[in-house]
């Protein structure tokens, strides 16, 4: 009798372990797409998919901008964790990695552990494109920009300098201070200045499409995209937290041009 | 001529945006071609004078479509084509005058901008939400019993 309880005991300790560890690989999925930038209700839907294609027929996500919450139903009483996400970034490399990941679980071709070290993976793996790359697709957004509002080829070589600063910029102040919307103000601030020291010293012909073009690199194109699909799923909370951020983004913006335009 | 430059310039602008979201490098000609696409109807539509809002809604719902339909071959989240597709549509020139107008104290003219930056803004959720909206309903209609994962 004693050694079949022991049976018993080890069968569910087994168990529960198995029922954390696939609560581990949802969540690790879900924190991965929330911190590269993936809407809300994909990320929720993920997580469901994830732990349903491991056998948990009922589980629950709640995900905001700020936070994961997972629980999952079994015979024993139900289990629950909590994530915070505090640092966000755009890497849809990212998004899309774990979106393979989570087909694959659930075409069965991922065992539990597996897909957790296929996520670490994921996890760890840096920005595909260089700084350096990254600096020079701004510049040349900018420098396009010109072009497509209608403006002289004269001003595409200025807009495409204070563009480079501009993104150079908001990449390396939000490393130094992390203060929310100050990196977005320092870029337009000091762009909007080096544009027009450029057109003073005689680059360019149209002050106003230069200074178009070199903001276009710190449009918030992500969050306005999330915030009407997150909306639209009916993610109320994350939708209006990212039209949020995104309207204190563009005043952000626009205050630092405001602040180049009264010396102008 | 000018066609063929704002197809080579939109299709630039587009992909460069891809590389600053680090979008994989297989899908980088893909996110080129959507925000081509979508500034080519913006520009045809707004060189027959149609109103900008009307024009701004059919990119976006041309965008979304294209990003869908990509989404689904591809097997990839639909955002990542999106997000480059749409950034050209942003209202930035007339974000940026109406700031000016502020600035200058002009306040008829700023709000008057900033009115119509922002209706512009609506227009892009428009059009991607009517784009949404109509996929699903061919998918739907196209496969009821299928789960959809795009």
């Amino acid at each position: 009798m004693g050694a079949l309880t022991t049976i018993g005991v080890i069968r569910l300790d087994a168990l529960l372990e198995k029922q954390y560890d696939i609560m581990d690989v949802s969540l690790m999925a879900g924190k991965i797409m929330l911190e590269s930038g993936a809407e809300t209700y994909r990320v929720e839907d993920t997580m469901v998919r994830i732990a349903l294609s491991f056998g948990i027929e009922e589980s629950h996500s709640f995900v905001t901008p700020t936070g994961i919450m997972f629980s999952i139903e079994t015979d024993e009483p139900t289990k629950t964790k909590l994530m915070r996400i505090s640092n966000r970034t755009t890497d849809l490399y990212k998004v899309s990695a774990v979106n393979a990941v989570s087909r694959r679980i659930s075409a069965g071709e991922l065992t539990v552990s597996e897909a957790y070290k296929e996520l670490k993976a994921i996890q760890r793996a840096p920005m595909f494109f260089s700084f350096f790359m990254q600096v020079a697709a701004a510049a040349s957004t900018s420098g396009c920009f010109v072009i497509l509002l209608k403006g002289s080829w004269d001003n595409v070589i200025p807009a495409m300098l204070s563009g480079a600063l501009a993104y150079f910029l908001l990449l390396k102040v939000a490393d130094v201070v992390p203060t929310m919307f100050f990196s977005e103000f320092i870029a337009a601030l000091t762009s909007g200045a080096a544009a027009y020291v450029l057109f003073r010293m005689g680059l360019g012909s149209d002050l106003d499409r230069i200074i178009v073009g070199t903001l276009i690199p710190l449009v918030p194109g992500l969050l306005i995209t999330n915030a009407v699909r997150d909306l639209m799923a009916g993610h109320f909370l994350s939708g209006l937290a990212k039209g949020a951020e995104a309207l204190l983004t563009a005043l952000a913006i626009g205050t630092g041009i405001a602040v180049v335009m009264t010396f102008i | 001529m000018t066609v063929l430059t704002n197809m080579f310039f939109s299709f630039v602008a587009a992909a460069s945006f891809g590389i600053m979201f680090n979008v994989p490098k297989s899908l980088l000609f893909k996110c080129g071609t959507v925000g081509m696409a979508g500034w080519m109807v913006y520009y045809f539509l707004s060189e027959h004078s149609v109103n900008s809002l009307p024009a701004t809604v059919a990119a976006a719902f041309t965008i979304a479509l294209i990003g869908h339909v990509y989404a689904r071959v591809y097997k990839t989240p639909v955002i990542i084509f999106t997000i480059a597709g749409i950034i050209p549509l942003v209202p930035g020139g007339t974000a940026y005058r109406a700031m000016r107008s502020f600035v200058q104290n002009d306040y008829n003219t700023a709000v008057n901008l900033a009115a119509k930056a922002f209706m512009i803004s609506g227009s892009i959720a428009l059009g991607l939400i009517l784009s949404d909206v109509f996929y699903q309903l061919i998918l739907r209609r196209k496969a009821p019993a299928e789960k959809k994962q795009a």
